[in-house]
């Protein structure tokens, strides 16, 4: 059976999604089912059957950025950038279930998105400035 | 915690399309109709390769099928020597390292192709193999040449031999680096499309677009124009896109000429972790002699690395290797001697440091060796024997950089509160069941190519402006993650005084930008970014000279004087090629000279916890202080600098290469362990500044610096953490990766053993 990451990619065009590893250690596939973070490489597409879907393509308002992504943008949170739409997904959604994280939760809330590029310094500095200076 | 942006600086070029998920990495560029790709491998690590089966109920018909009869031109892997073939020869080849590549198998649909490379089956004559350096010198079984050895150099400063009977102390140790998967999270690929008349393009994920052009000339037979290479948006690559995307854009070339149809070849994480590069892995041995104040008198090193089956690019590693061994210090009687060695494992290649992030190890976890053999601090042995203007490098070359080593490392210390935290947890320590160590190591690194590296690629960068002023860079250096598009506007910018949102950076495509060398060697800002600047000083000395500019111009008048200029002569382009500062001189046979045209200078300290329950290493704090030249953007070189050390923080303490055979036993991400956002301590960031002259407004390389110095930093620190522990005692600290089970089995052991 089809993977949701394939349909995304494949038929629905959004390749904001990657795969980097196929088996749900990097979290670049990252997606939100139904407002859980999840390795879309991991989900037999059956699976979300009536499910609501939000993949990186839908933060930006047109031409303007989710706070999340601004934050990413000024911040230098993306280099590579391949990394940067499942690290964002996460973000925002951790953002969501814990507003004002603390340090260690913004740690612990992207541990399952791997970065190659950054050493997560700058992404926990623009996940901290996205919430609000904390 | 406040975080404010630092908008100040430009944000990155293409940073809107990373942030969006617009940007489109190789896999996920359209192409309709395309068949895939995949590569039958060999298995065993040496043998004779005797015939090829198809079995298995398949239509093999449908396959577009490759072997190395199939290749138009010649088949080897143009580099440096042509020793590696594109695909193993069907005609009885030999094979040399366990993932060779032998059949290429296409078809539109990716999981009957997965079926079918699993029902080829290679037909092979086993031969006895080579896994380790000691087998390799000594010869064991002859793999590669008349001794197994790729390239040897020796380097001599002195009388070493002169100098050891003057010795008040002579220190010897043995240190080792183990294999390093550079990881980026993008796997290589490529899509080709090739015809006898149109010739051949690939697109895909590279480093060096024209590595791969200089690679498909011989493959193909073709002339130069009839091959193009284009790079898309890559997602990382740390050195792991040098040379192998040639092998691949070769794969992927063969077979859309076969079938006359594009073809994607998109690697798994499991092939690209096994089959493509990896860090050498290494083996130094160091004998030093010491006056009685603590002074270098003599250094003898010996350094080793495992090439792997083919020569690629491990001659150059080596030279990086060899000419960092000696470091930032003063003595005036070093023998280098070095050597690449041939082993059946696929071929190890360029990951950011090239070498010497394995020769810094050896050498700073030696000087704290050294140090306390003397009785002196680490510190202190240091400070005495840094490098100081005006003073000879190993290879003899004289420094004159305006840097002070003391004030780097003064800074690092009091950054990291080395001298409080030491005399804490040696105090602490012995009451407590989680140990705690603080170290550091010193080091500088060499921008640019080696020596006469960069006078024989002779760089060429252009700059093209429009009538509308907008201002067209034109390089085949690649944007990796490292900033390269942002720097470049940067610098064309300042140059002509026109905004950064007017200039663009062209794709690299090898059919409108010149070549200006690899993406690589830290290379990009100080060699090219120099290009760029002088190429865009050209055109607005054209524009100038013409009388279609006068200075003090405004972005209104550029704009005017370009399109009046382009009316006039129908385009305006500046290009600039690299001329070699006078002062550089080389000498590649006695290996000596000046090495580098400037390099940047550290010290990072690191701090770590040990819990003796779980025996896991924790790093708890890093301060990285370095002098980089004139910093370009603040934001990008500190992530460089975080990056590299969150790299090499994995090279000391997680990430294991598991061999069997010659193979990677652990090529996934669930059992190669790579550091997670909870596995790093605060990467605290300074530099120092001292413009270097032949760098685009002072600027130095910085891409590769911080992969050298965390490592021995790191295992400093654990040695301090493990002083007076008995169990510890005599336990060297001297090889990595150190995993928690390494240092279980020193303290089981003693525990057996009691």
């Amino acid at each position: 059976m089809a993977r949701l990451l394939d349909v995304l990619r494949e038929e629905f065009k959004l390749t904001g999604a990657k795969e980097g590893c196929g088996e749900g250690e990097c979290g670049a596939c990252s997606v939100v089912i139904d407002g859980r973070v999840v390795n879309s490489c991991l989900i037999p597409v059956a699976q979300v059957e009536g499910a609501i879907i939000q993949t990186i393509e839908g933060f930006a308002m047109g031409d303007t950025l989710h706070r999340v992504q601004q934050s990413f943008l000024e911040f230098g949170g993306a280099q590579c950038g391949i990394c940067t739409p499942g690290m964002i997904v996460a973000a925002v959604n951790l953002l969501e279930r814990c507003p004002k994280p603390t340090h260690a939760q913004i740690r612990e809330g992207l541990a399952g998105n791997l970065c190659r590029c950054t050493g997560y310094t700058k992404i926990f500095d623009a996940v901290a400035h996205a919430a609000g200076g904390k | 915690m406040t975080q404010r942006a630092p908008l100040h600086f430009s944000l990155r070029k293409e940073g809107r399309e990373k942030v969006t998920g617009k940007a489109r990495y190789i896999d996920d560029l359209d192409f309709p109709g395309c068949l895939h790709g995949t590569t039958v491998r060999t298995a065993v690590p040496r043998g004779i390769l005797k015939g090829i089966r198809f079995e298995g109920d398949l239509p093999w018909h449908e396959f577009t099928i490759v072997t190395a009869k199939d290749i138009p031109g010649k088949n080897y892997v143009a580099l440096i020597l042509h020793d590696q073939p594109f695909l193993v020869p069907t005609d009885g080849g030999r094979i040399n390292h366990p993932e060779e590549p032998v059949v290429l198998l296409a078809h539109p649909d990716r999981h009957l192709l997965e079926k079918a490379r699993r029902a080829v089956k290679l037909d092979v004559e086993a031969l006895p193999a080579v896994f380790s350096i000691d087998d390799s010198l000594a010869k064991k079984h002859l793999i590669w040449g008349d001794d197994n050895v790729f390239k040897k150099y020796r380097v001599e400063k002195g009388d070493v031999d002169a100098a050891w009977p003057k010795a008040h102390l002579i220190v010897e140790g043995v240190y080792e680096t183990g294999a390093q998967e550079q990881l980026y999270i993008e796997n290589n690929g490529m899509v080709a499309v090739a015809n006898a008349r149109d010739g051949v393009t690939v697109w895909g994920s590279m480093q060096c677009p024209y590595y791969v052009h200089k690679a498909l000339l011989p493959l193909f037979g073709l002339p130069e124009e009839k091959i193009r290479i284009i790079q898309a948006e890559t997602g990382g690559g740390f050195g792991g896109k040098e040379e192998y995307p040639s092998m691949l854009a070769g794969h992927a070339a063969l077979l859309a000429w076969k079938s006359g149809k594009t073809v994607k070849m998109i690697y798994d994480r499991a092939e690209d972790m096994v089959a493509t590069t990896k860090r050498h892995p290494s083996r130094t041995r160091h004998r030093t002699a010491v006056d009685a104040e603590g002074k270098l008198l003599a250094s003898e090193i010996d350094f080793v690395i495992d090439g792997g089956a083919y020569a690629t690019l491990s001659a150059v590693v080596l030279s990086r290797g060899t000419i960092h061994a000696a470091g930032p210090y003063l003595c005036p009687n070093v023998r280098i001697h070095a050597k690449a060695v041939a082993t059946n494992a696929p071929p190890h290649g360029a990951f950011r440091g090239f070498g010497a992030p394995q020769s810094i190890f050896a050498l700073e976890r030696h000087m704290n060796k050294v140090a306390k053999a003397c009785g002196l601090t680490p510190e202190e042995f240091r400070r005495r024997n840094f490098i100081r203007d005006g003073q000879m490098t190993a290879t003899s070359q004289t420094i004159n950089e305006g840097v002070d080593m003391n004030r780097v490392l003064d800074r690092a210390l009091e950054m990291s509160g080395y001298r409080e935290k030491r005399e804490r947890f040696a105090r602490e320590n012995p009451a407590s069941k989680v140990k705690r160590g603080i170290g550091f190591a010193t080091f500088m690194h060499g921008s640019g190519f080696t020596g006469s590296g960069e006078r024989a690629l002779g760089s060429i960068v252009g700059v093209e402006a429009t009538r509308e002023g907008r201002v067209r860079v034109l390089a085949a250096s690649t944007e990796i993650g490292q900033g390269t598009n942002t720097i470049f506007s940067q610098i064309v910018s300042e140059a002509l005084g026109v905004d950064e949102s007017l200039v663009e950076v062209a794709q690299p495509d090898t059919r409108h930008v010149p070549n200006s060398g690899p993406t690589v060697a830290s290379r990009t800002v100080m060699i090219v970014g120099k290009l760029v600047e002088s190429a865009s000083l050209g055109l607005k000395q054209t524009l100038l000279q013409s009388g279609f500019l006068s200075e003090g111009y405004d972005s209104a008048a550029f704009r005017e004087g370009c399109a009046a200029y382009i009316g006039k002569h129908g385009e305006l382009k500046s290009f600039s090629q690299y001329k070699q500062p006078p002062q550089i001189h080389w000498d590649d046979e006695k290996y000596q000279g000046d090495a580098y045209g400037a390099y940047a200078w550290a010290a990072y300290v690191a701090e770590v916890s040990i819990d003796l329950t779980t025996y896991e290493t924790r790093v708890e704090d890093f301060v990285a202080v370095q002098e980089i030249g004139r910093v370009m953007h603040p934001v990008l070189a500190a992530g460089q600098i975080e990056g590299g050390v969150a790299q090499a923080i994995g090279f000391a303490l997680y990430e294991k290469v598991v061999w069997k055979d010659g193979r990677m036993m652990n090529g996934q991400m669930t059992n190669y362990i790579m550091p997670t956002s909870v596995d790093l301590p605060p990467i605290r960031v300074a530099f120092e500044e001292v413009p270097y002259g032949y760098g685009p407004k002072g600027a130095k390389g910085i891409g590769e610096l911080p992969m050298d110095g965390p490592a021995p930093a790191i295992l400093n620190a654990i040695e301090e953490a493990l002083t007076g522990l008995p169990q510890a005692s005599g336990f060297g600290c001297n090889e990595i990766p150190f995993l928690p089970e390494s240092l279980m089995k020193v303290l089981e052991k003693h525990r057996d053993s009691v």
